[in-house]
């Protein structure tokens, strides 16, 4: 906190919390914080003081770091994510701490969907549980390449060796059936800081590293897709002034490839093709564009592009396509309706759908699919193809975050209710 | 390590994408414009996310008629620099009208009465979404605020039961009447904002900078002497060196006794804190959930 040297070249990562309601995520965040120094001495006060108020005296309540509602206080539990921000010499974090409790996943889907790494807590006196089940493998679905399972309350199982290997064993079973690359195990307790930020002195027989320090070192820089140029239009920049007459840029975030100067390019979904004249940004010519960048491409010839139009490379295009088959996590009281009429975002692209076909829904806790249960209920997830208005340009999910996400919003309402991971 | 983007570059390509985002889905959006260093930010992200455009939004100040004289001297230079479009929504007006009721007393603000002018301009002018710099290390009600943030029809916001937002996909759909506001600086730090202006070379008002200043002590806070500060016949005015951590009211801001005098001082200073800066503000100690409370009124 105090070291500003090396400030402005540090990486960032985004991580998120999950795991059953009760389970220490907010309280691990506030022991994070807290032994890491990033605590300011106003906003310690202000919670020793909350503490006192709400549970009398004892130990000071680290989970009100981030349980910010008055409603959240008063129950005692996490409603929506909270983000608390820190940095070590090494990294910048940022944290989405985000509610077990099964009525708020919507907003555990939030906070993860940005993550590109997901600490789910499992109660070492209950082991796995649903919600644990469900929230890996929505971290799976939203495609998050590193899991840290911290098998926290070790205080409260006598720090036994045994009982963190038998639910190691029981959370390496589950998870072969996922698709997680990265999946690390770490024994804690958030309550006593043991193997958070610093060595446990009560398990010895551990010998991998602290939560911190695995945050700190945990390889990112691949995780964007480098490979498949995709550029969604934002808008066009038009100055119409005397100097900038004939100006027009098209603005938007990179959301796959490296675009350089001179690459052969073609507009979805026209079909014109055009090279890149340059890559323009307020700080002057960029050589190469990547993502998550934002800058401003002109092309070589005059041709009609607008918003929710895509520039990608002449040999690598996405699917477009009117039908899209995608895994979707339901976030209604409002049950998916079959033939519904939903509106839809794609990149920087609008249209509506309807949804032709409900294959599936999961069952959590086996993944197995349950073909004959169309009822597709708040935080469920199922299997389903739409058809949508206007093409997609799209990627699978799991190639692509950025060109294979898209959402379902309830037209009656302006809702969002369905996250879609395009397969 | 290549194609990879510092995380100062990462947040401000961020902003970038969520302003453009505004000007796409809005069809009358504003930028809420203070005179702070997180306003001026906001401001200068607009200003690179259009380039070589104008900012194609007006700029709203919602001028609670206490403001420190340097900050109107300094929106105003700014308005006319870049020939941007201001609009000034007046509390004094508000007042006025008898549309509001002034506090009273020694520790009177008028930073509540802020919401009702402010609610008022956004219906006069029928913005649809209005774009500020309130960042979530702020406060832990706005810790919890989603970049997008739902208004009803009364401007109000409803903590429990906010729109799930999803990777980089913004809903700004709404139904006639309702509104947006949108942080496009959520998810910056304090120390992130002032490593920014330096490396950005961003103007500030001298405000912020260490100045000699008559001030008087209440409740341990070192608040700006002025002709809308009342003082009890025990508080005495001093001179002393100080400078802002953040700028709002007068009535509501305290300075902190400080010798930072350039950006890579006050950088150091901000490093080397045990407080928030909004530890400095009285407006967020009247009550545990103050802020909470506010914003479902419709504040910032
Ligand atoms: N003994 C012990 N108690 C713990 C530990 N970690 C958390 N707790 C307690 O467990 C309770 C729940 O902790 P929280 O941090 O609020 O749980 P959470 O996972 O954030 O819960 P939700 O956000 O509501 O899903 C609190 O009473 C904590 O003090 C631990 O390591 N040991
Ligand atoms: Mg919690």
């Amino acid at each position: 906190m105090s070291d500003t040297t090396g400030y402005l070249d540090m990486e960032l990562l985004r991580f998120t919390t999950a795991g059953s309601v009760d389970d220490g995520k907010s309280t691990l965040i506030g022991r994070l914080l807290y032994d890491s120094k990033a605590i300011f001495q106003d906003q310690m006060e202000a919670v020793e003081k909350a503490s006192k108020r709400i549970g009398g005296e004892g130990e000071v309540n680290l989970a009100l770091l981030t349980d910010g509602l008055r409603s959240e206080r008063e129950q005692g539990i996490t409603i929506d994510v909270a983000y608390r921000y820190f940095a070590t010499p090494k990294r910048k974090f940022i944290i989405a701490d985000t509610p077990g409790h099964i009525q708020y996943t919507r907003n555990m889907v939030t906070g993860a969907s940005t993550a590109n790494l997901a600490i789910i807590l499992v109660d070492a006196r209950h082991g796995l549980v649903e919600q644990t089940a469900r929230h890996s493998f929505i971290a799976s679905l939203l495609g998050i390449k590193h899991v840290i399972y911290c098998i926290n309350k070790m205080d409260l199982v006598e720090y036994s060796q045994e009982r963190y290997e038998e639910i190691k064993d029981q959370l390496d079973d589950f998870t072969s059936k996922l698709e997680i690359n990265d999946i690390r195990y770490i024994p804690i307790s958030a309550l006593f800081g043991d193997n958070v930020v610093d060595r446990s002195k009560k398990m010895d027989w551990y010998g991998g590293s602290t939560l911190l320090y695995t945050l700190e070192t945990v390889h990112i820089a691949s995780d964007a897709n480098h490979v498949d140029c995709r550029f969604p239009v934002q808008t066009v920049i038009r100055p119409q002034t005397t100097e900038f007459h004939d100006y027009r840029g098209y603005a938007g975030r990179v959301a796959g490839g490296v675009f350089k100067k001179g690459d052969e390019v073609i507009v979805l979904p026209s079909g014109f093709s055009s090279k890149i004249a340059k890559i323009d940004s307020f700080d002057g010519e960029i050589e190469e564009a990547f993502p998550p960048m934002s800058c401003t491409l002109l092309l070589e010839d005059d041709i009609d592009v607008s918003r929710g139009d895509m520039i990608v490379r002449v040999n690598n295009q996405p699917d477009v396509s009117q039908d899209h088959e995608m895994m979707v996590c339901w976030m209604s009281t409002r049950p998916l309706q079959l033939n519904g009429k939903y509106a839809v975002k794609h990149t920087s692209r609008s249209a509506r759908c309807i949804i032709k076909e409900i294959r599936y829904k999961v069952d959590i806790n086996s993944l197995h699919r349950l073909e004959d249960d169309k009822n597709i209920k708040m935080n469920d997830i199922a299997r389903i193809t739409i058809r949508t208005t206007v093409p997609l340009f799209t990627d699978r999910y799991q190639r692509n975050r950025n060109t294979g996400s898209i959402i379902l919003i309830d037209e009656s309402t302006n809702e969002t209710v369905g996250a879609g991971m395009i397969l | 390590m290549k194609y990879n983007l510092t995380h100062l570059k990462e947040l401000e390509s961020e902003a970038i994408f969520i302003i453009r985002e505004v000007v796409a889905q809005f069809d009358n959006p504003a930028l809420l414009f203070s005179g702070g260093k997180d306003s001026i930010v906001c401001y200068h992200l607009a200003k690179k996310a259009f380039w070589p455009a104008k900012i194609p939004f007006p700029l709203v100040h919602v001028d609670t008629g206490h403001n420190f004289s340097e900050t109107i001297a300094f929106r105003d230079s700014l308005v006319e620099k870049d020939g941007a479009e201001l609009i000034v929504g007046s509390v004094q007006d508000s007042i006025d009208q008898g549309k509001v009721v002034e506090e009273t007393g020694f520790n009177a603000s008028r930073n509540g009465l802020q919401t009702v002018t402010l609610l008022e301009t956004i219906e006069k002018h029928k913005f649809d979404a209005c774009m500020g710099g309130a960042r979530r290390d702020e406060e832990k009600a706005r810790a919890k605020e989603r970049f997008f943030s739902h208004r009803d029809e009364f401007g109000q916001w409803d903590p429990k039961n906010q729109r799930p937002e999803l990777w980089n996909l913004f809903n700004g759909m709404k139904n006639f009447g309702e509104n947006f506001r949108i942080f496009p600086i959520s998810n910056w730090t304090e120390m992130d904002v002032w490593q920014y202006i330096l490396h950005e070379n961003i103007d500030l008002p001298s405000l912020y900078f260490s100045h000699e200043r008559d001030v008087f002590i209440r409740e341990g806070v070192i608040y700006s002497d002025g002709e809308f500060m009342p003082k009890r016949p025990e508080e005495k005015i001093e001179k002393r060196i100080v400078r802002f951590r953040t700028i709002g009211d007068m009535t509501c801001t305290g300075a902190v006794e400080s010798p930072a005098d350039d950006l890579a001082k006050i950088i150091e200073e901000v490093a080397a804190t045990r407080t928030t800066e909004r530890g400095t503000r009285s407006d967020d100690k009247r009550s545990e959930a103050a802020m909470e409370d506010r914003k479902k009124e419709g504040y910032f």
